[in-house]
């Protein structure tokens, strides 16, 4: 019995893997046959625009921080995008459509960098406020039209022997940040400027710095994953990705990334992700009304958050 | 007398985090009246069965009676109950609530706490300061007037001195005799044997979880506990008379003038010199802290300037003090140190903090560096996966690594053997003294006054935010200390 608790303290991602396991399984009991390969595929395919900006919140929850303007930088981005193309084609309007998202990211970083404002407050400022610019935007662009591009469609809905093309785009995604979190220089400071701030100013780190290239990061991460969801969707509109807001948070925090910083890591969310991901197949096939439906989504995902930090508690 | 029950009995006391055997026999009895050491090197055990026998842990085997009778110390209210009341190595006080604050979610009562605070040297103390902005040393007082005050029958002080100068030390144990004497008991625990003689009376050893037993404390008894907890003698160490030390010359590596900051660091003016440890001595509160802070970036000076190899500096920020060579360990190690980080991320934190070290790291070269570290200074890594859960001692010798495994031309050490056992403060000083050989120079402020001796060439006090007295080491003993601390000198006045 203690092995076993040792053992699930040294790889908080097992239990992880374990419960997603058992929500797959029993959705194959709830609806026989349902779980194959198209089933899988889709549910991947899904999954990997929630779980990029899942990444945009495990890496600022890291720090202590959260990104609440991830899914409408995503929005915005896939809009933008969307709309320029008739213009610029897909490359260029793919390369402009990025600009916003790194400029909300810098303003983040700015704001809890070198104002000091919390980031809750600060990115739900600029998420507001890219809203607000989004309406504007779509008022005057109205009249010409949005287009989304062949290779986002391809990449977004698109499969290669039964994989989804996503995974082109994810894979190396996520083994870059895996990478990066533990074994670059910035991924480390991630750690110990969520564990201890005052620490890591000791040793010489300016905060401001890591803030301020940590908030545009996630801007990019938001924009990219925007784009890929739009490719998805095939439908942009004014919001597109909002409803993945507090998802990604969940798929973080149920991944085991502490809000409170210093604690956590990808490989977790991306499990976190596919959890929410099945869940949310479970329960539309459940065919319940859409309030119990939510009651239901929330309830589970804070038992499954509070199950996990018991056993990951050391005592 | 003899045939009462003792308060305390404990015996076979086991506890194992994970992989990690923290105690494996771990006994001890204490009696009324009784002032008993628990000794053992860093990691031996001692903090984890102060927890025990006072329910802030749950042991795994063992047994433990309360004047007779079985008990099993469920929580931190039981033990109260019992009588068992504990001070930890850690300051266990709300930063963001004031004084009263923290009182009153212990159930302390404010008039009692405030007698033992006069008592203890703090007349009149504010009930209203904020915890996070007092010193460590006064949190630590803080934390023993809480437990004082709630009339305990066992006191159990873990390391509680470990942090404090020598006069409230002396207030402590000053304390710490009454009690013994008016029929209360005492478990007392440190590293600093001139403690341990002038007030215990028997000293309980533990080695590896392992109560090796016990030694009166009488002439003689250092060794013998010391060889109990090492399991082996060690020798003395080479003091300041052994060392011929030339007299420092040409450009200082550092040279501070008219230093001054906030209310408590007036006037304060010394040179570094290359291969030059210089020691600083001071009683709390007396600007050593604001000297420190303002030497390693972290705080603003309001006068004065800092010349490093003869160019002004001004430091707006720790790295500033970096990238000029000053490297700082604080005082408190909990300011150093990300807790749920794994060892090899704490040392090796100074090297990812520019920009430009933000890309791959080098993982074979970071991890010989590392391992070279946890070897010369002989950190204990058996939970090395999170800094937070290794022993106070082992945490103290990985802030200081962290700067050995870095490199850095003057080395700022802010009570570096602060809870670190016999052993390794025997390292620690040829450690320092290697350093200035090869060409380093340090800045040692020291609140337990033989260091001085034994690891500096030269000495500063510190009265009242000013330099009262400077000394060759060689000189500086207890009385000649004493008094320039307490502004006793001529050129004070
Ligand atoms: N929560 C924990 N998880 C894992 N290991 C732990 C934990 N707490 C303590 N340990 C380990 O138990 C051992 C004993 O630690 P303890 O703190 O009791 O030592 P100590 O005698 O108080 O040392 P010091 O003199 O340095 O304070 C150490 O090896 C330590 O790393
Ligand atoms: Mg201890």
């Amino acid at each position: 019995m203690t092995r076993a608790k040792a053992l699930l303290r040294d790889y908080p991602i097992i239990p992880l893997l374990i419960l997603l396991a058992l929500l797959v399984g029993t959705l194959e009991i709830m609806r026989p046959g349902i779980v194959g390969e198209r089933w899988i595929a889709n549910t991947v395919k899904f999954a990997i625009p929630l779980a990029m900006l899942a990444a945009c919140q495990t890496l600022t929850m890291l720090t202590g921080g959260i990104d609440l303007s991830a899914a409408i930088v995503a929005t915005i981005s896939s809009f933008v995008m969307a709309t320029l193309v008739p213009f610029y084609g897909a490359t260029g309007a793919i390369l402009l459509s990025l600009l916003p998202a790194v400029a909300i990211g810098l303003l983040n970083g700015i704001g809890v960098g070198l104002f000091r404002v919390h980031p809750l407050i600060i990115t739900l400022g600029t998420g507001l406020i890219g809203t607000g610019c989004l309406q504007v935007y779509q008022s005057t662009v109205i009249a010409t039209g949005s287009e989304v591009p062949e290779a986002l469609a391809w990449l977004g809905t698109g499969r290669t022997w039964g994989f989804p093309n996503a995974l082109v785009l994810f894979v190396p995604f996520a083994a870059l940040i895996l990478y990066a979190q533990r074994r670059t220089g910035f991924g480390r400071l991630l750690f110990a400027m969520g564990d201890n701030e005052g620490a890591a100013r000791l040793a010489g780190v300016r905060g401001w710095q890591v803030h301020l290239a940590l908030y545009a990061l996630s801007g990019l991460i938001a924009g990219i994953a925007g784009l890929l969801y739009v490719g998805l969707i095939k439908a942009p509109s004014l919001s597109l990705a909002v409803p993945l807001m507090l998802p990604s948070v969940a798929a973080a925090v149920i991944g085991g990334t502490s809000i409170f910083g210093g604690r956590g890591g990808y490989a977790g969310t991306i499990v976190g992700a596919l959890i929410l991901t099945v869940l949310g197949t479970m329960l539309t096939l459940l065919q319940m009304p859409e309030g119990v439906r939510r009651i239901l989504f929330g309830g589970i995902i804070l038992g499954v958050a509070a199950i996990h930090l018991r056993l990951t508690d050391t005592r | 007398m003899t045939n009462e029950a003792p308060l305390l009995d404990a015996s076979g006391v086991e506890k194992r985090f994970g992989a990690v055997v923290a105690l494996k026999a771990a006994a001890l009895t204490i009696r009324r009246g009784e002032i008993v050491a628990l000794m053992g090197a860093n990691g031996a055990g001692k903090s984890t069965f102060v927890k025990i026998l006072t329910g802030a842990l749950r042991a795994d085997g063992g047994h433990v009676k309360i004047r007779g009778t079985e008990r099993t110390v469920g929580s931190p209210a039981e033990a109260r109950k019992s009588g068992l009341v504990p001070v930890y190595q850690e300051p266990s006080l709300i930063p963001d609530l004031d004084v009263a604050d923290n009182l009153r979610l212990g159930g302390t009562d404010p008039a009692k706490f405030t007698a033992w605070m006069a008592e203890l040297g703090f007349e009149r103390f504010d009930l209203t300061a904020m915890i996070r902005e007092l010193p460590l040393a006064t949190l630590r007082i803080i934390d023993l007037a809480r437990a004082l005050a709630s009339e305990p029958d066992v006191l159990l002080l873990d390391e509680m001195t470990a942090a404090l100068p020598t006069d409230l030390v002396e207030a402590v144990l000053k304390v710490v005799k009454q009690q013994a004497e008016a029929g209360r008991s005492v478990i007392y625990i440190s590293h600093r044997f001139a403690e341990i003689a002038a007030v215990c009376h028997r000293a309980v050893v533990l080695r590896d979880g392992l109560t090796q037993g016990e030694v009166p404390i009488e002439d003689g008894a250092e060794e013998r506990i010391v060889e109990m907890m090492l399991g082996e003698a060690i020798k003395p160490g080479e003091t300041a008379a052994q060392r011929a030390a030339p007299p420092p010359q040409g450009t200082p590596r550092a040279a501070v003038k008219n230093l001054g900051a906030t209310g408590k660091l007036s006037d304060v003016s010394f040179a570094l010199h290359p291969g030059e440890v210089l020691g600083v001595v001071a009683l709390e509160g007396q600007g050593q802290d604001e000297l420190f802070e303002v030497l390693a970036g972290a705080r603003k000076p309001d006068r004065g300037s800092i010349e490093v190899e003869g160019t002004p500096r001004r430091f707006t920020h720790p790295a500033d003090a970096i990238a000029a060579g000053l490297s700082f360990v604080p005082g408190n190690r909990a300011d150093a140190l990300a807790m749920q980080q794994s060892v090899r991320d704490n040392l090796a934190l100074p090297f990812s903090a520019r920009a430009r070290a933000w890309g791959p790291i080098n993982m074979r070269r970071e991890g010989e560096v590392v391992a070279n570290t946890i070897d010369r200074l002989q950190i204990d890594t058996r939970a090395q996966g999170e800094v937070g859960r290794l022993s106070g001692g082992n945490q103290q010798k990985v802030t200081i690594g962290r700067w050995l495994a870095h490199g850095c031309d003057t080395l700022l050490l802010f009570d570096p053997t602060r809870g670190i056992d016999v052993r390794t403060k025997r390292q620690i000083y040829p450690l320092v003294r290697e350093l200035a050989a090869s060409g380093a120079s340090v800045l040692f402020y020291s609140s337990e006054l033989e260091e001085i001796q034994m690891a500096c060439d030269r000495c500063i006090v510190i009265f009242n935010g000013r330099v009262v007295d400077t000394m060759p080491a060689a000189e500086a003993d207890e009385p000649r200390l004493m008094r320039a601390a307490y502004g006793l000198t001529g050129d004070a006045a």
